[in-house]
């Protein structure tokens, strides 16, 4: 199964999502709230910092086999 | 801006000769022949297609992934892929292994990094959502060995003789091509039959605020009945040349077998095309499934749980043709009842085709129909 650990959250934020889930369809609980946050936050993050995965060299000759085929 | 590579990084292997030194003077007993399949699931890992996966998956991913539908490092991931070897099958951690194709020529060298078990029956329930034989995937996964090795993939071997590779790009070169359209949004369309007028019309609804389609027939095994590679292909050729002005399309191949996973296969469909730059990915009723193992759109409702898959779902209903509303329609636009609409069930339209009929042209296009006709076999038997 899951595994969980625990994280501390200010009480009156914890009091705060239960009341906004208390009114959404969808979350179980604060739990599961906050890792729905976290990871779309969390997501959002990493991918500014993604490098670009070539080279311009490697998109030379990219280009060429794509125009080979007449894709460009 | 294309997506970002699963997981952060496009993983992109060594390609080499099939003569290359790497692949000889290997002991018959650390040569591993697998399967189309298999041979289909390398090189989708070598091109970067399954990033962030670099090979096979060891037990803790495995085990995350059938929980809880991610990678151990918490990367969204949702079916696992493994590489199932007979117990006679002797190497052991730390061998390095030659696999091949049916046919002994090399395909890739594999460090081995674990060997383990999994149990079958749980992997069908969690991927499959049913034990049932009679479903395809679990078929596979109960006639497959319960014992797996996991490593990574150290080099792959080119495979000339490929008669798509023109029409097969690999994600590097789709993000190239992507850019040179100067294309930022981009939905991509699973498909694995020749085109309907349904299709098109979703492709085109989503064109209408999207700057390209990525059109990606999965090609591979296939069941009896099925249409051919080779006439899929050709089909969505013709519908291209016709029916799409010019710079709006991009069609490329993706070797992959359909599991029929329904849910969990959708990520895993969104996961690899989010790989290939698109920003966004189709999916319909049923997507996925087989028979009535899933219900209508769990396939769509699952996107609900991952809100860093870093590509978005378009969600669409079936579209038909309607009598009343003269034109291409969905329960969400017409209002109009079931018998003003035109369906056709996949048999009956097989039916005609291979009678040589042409199918109504609210149902295909008439030069979709004629290439799929003019094919002497059009079906796999
Ligand atoms: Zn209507």
């Amino acid at each position: 199964m899951t595994k969980y650990t625990t994280v501390s959250l200010p009480v009156t934020l914890h009091k705060r999502v239960e009341r906004l889930i208390a009114e959404k369809e969808g979350f179980k609980s604060v739990s599961d709230y906050v890792t729905y946050v976290l990871r779309e936050v969390v997501a959002m993050h990493e991918t500014e910092k993604t490098p670009a995965p070539f080279t311009s060299k490697d998109v030379e000759v990219i280009k060429s086999r794509l125009k080979a085929l007449g894709y460009i | 801006m294309v997506s970002v590579p699963h997981g952060g990084e496009l993983v992109q292997l060594d390609v080499v000769d099939p003569s290359h030194d790497a692949f000889n003077g290997y002991d018959k007993s650390l040569m591993l022949p697998v399967s189309k399949e298999t041979e289909a699931t390398v090189l989708n890992i070598a091109s970067g297609i399954l990033s962030p996966l670099t090979g096979f998956m060891g037990e803790e991913d495995c085990k995350t992934v059938l929980d809880s539908m991610r990678l151990s490092d918490d990367t969204p991931w949702s079916i696992p892929v493994l590489l199932h070897v007979a117990s006679s099958f002797t190497p052991q951690v730390r061998d390095e292994i030659v696999l091949t194709d049916e046919g002994g020529s090399p395909l890739a060298n594999l460090l081995i990094d674990e060997r383990f078990k999994i149990d079958r029956k749980e992997y069908a329930e969690k991927v499959y959502g049913t034990s049932d034989p009679a479903h395809p995937g679990v078929a596979r996964i109960f006639s497959s060995p319960d014992s797996v090795l996991a490593g990574r993939i150290r080099r792959f071997a080119a495979r000339p003789g490929d008669p798509f590779s023109d029409v097969t790009l690999a994600p590097r070169e789709t993000r190239v091509l992507f850019g040179e359209k100067s294309w930022r949004t981009i939905v991509a369309f699973q498909t694995r039959n020749p085109p309907h007028l349904s299709h098109e019309y979703v492709q085109k609804t989503a064109l209408a605020f999207a700057d390209g389609l990525f059109i990606n027939p999965v090609l591979g095994k296939k069941k009896v009945g099925d249409f051919r590679d080779e006439v899929i292909v050709a089909a969505y050729k013709a519908l291209i040349r016709n029916y799409y002005p010019q710079n709006c399309c991009v069609l490329s191949v993706l070797h992959y077998e359909m599991q029929y996973a329904g849910p969990r296969e959708a990520i895993m469909h969104a996961i690899m095309r989010k790989n290939f730059g698109c920003t966004h990915i189709a999916i319909g009723r049923d997507h996925a499934g087989v028979g009535s193992y899933y219900r209508p759109y769990a396939a769509q409702e699952i996107f609900k749980e991952f809100p860093d898959l870093g590509i978005t779902p378009l969600f669409f209903r079936e579209f038909f043709y309607c009598r009343k509303c003269a034109g291409m329609a969905n329960e969400k636009t017409c209002p109009h009842g079931e018998d003003d609409h035109l369906t056709i069930s996949g048999t009956r339209l097989r039916e005609l085709l291979d009678g040589g009929e042409s199918p109504p042209k609210e149902v295909m296009r008439p030069e979709v129909a004629s290439v799929i006709m003019s094919d002497p076999d059009p079906f796999v038997r």
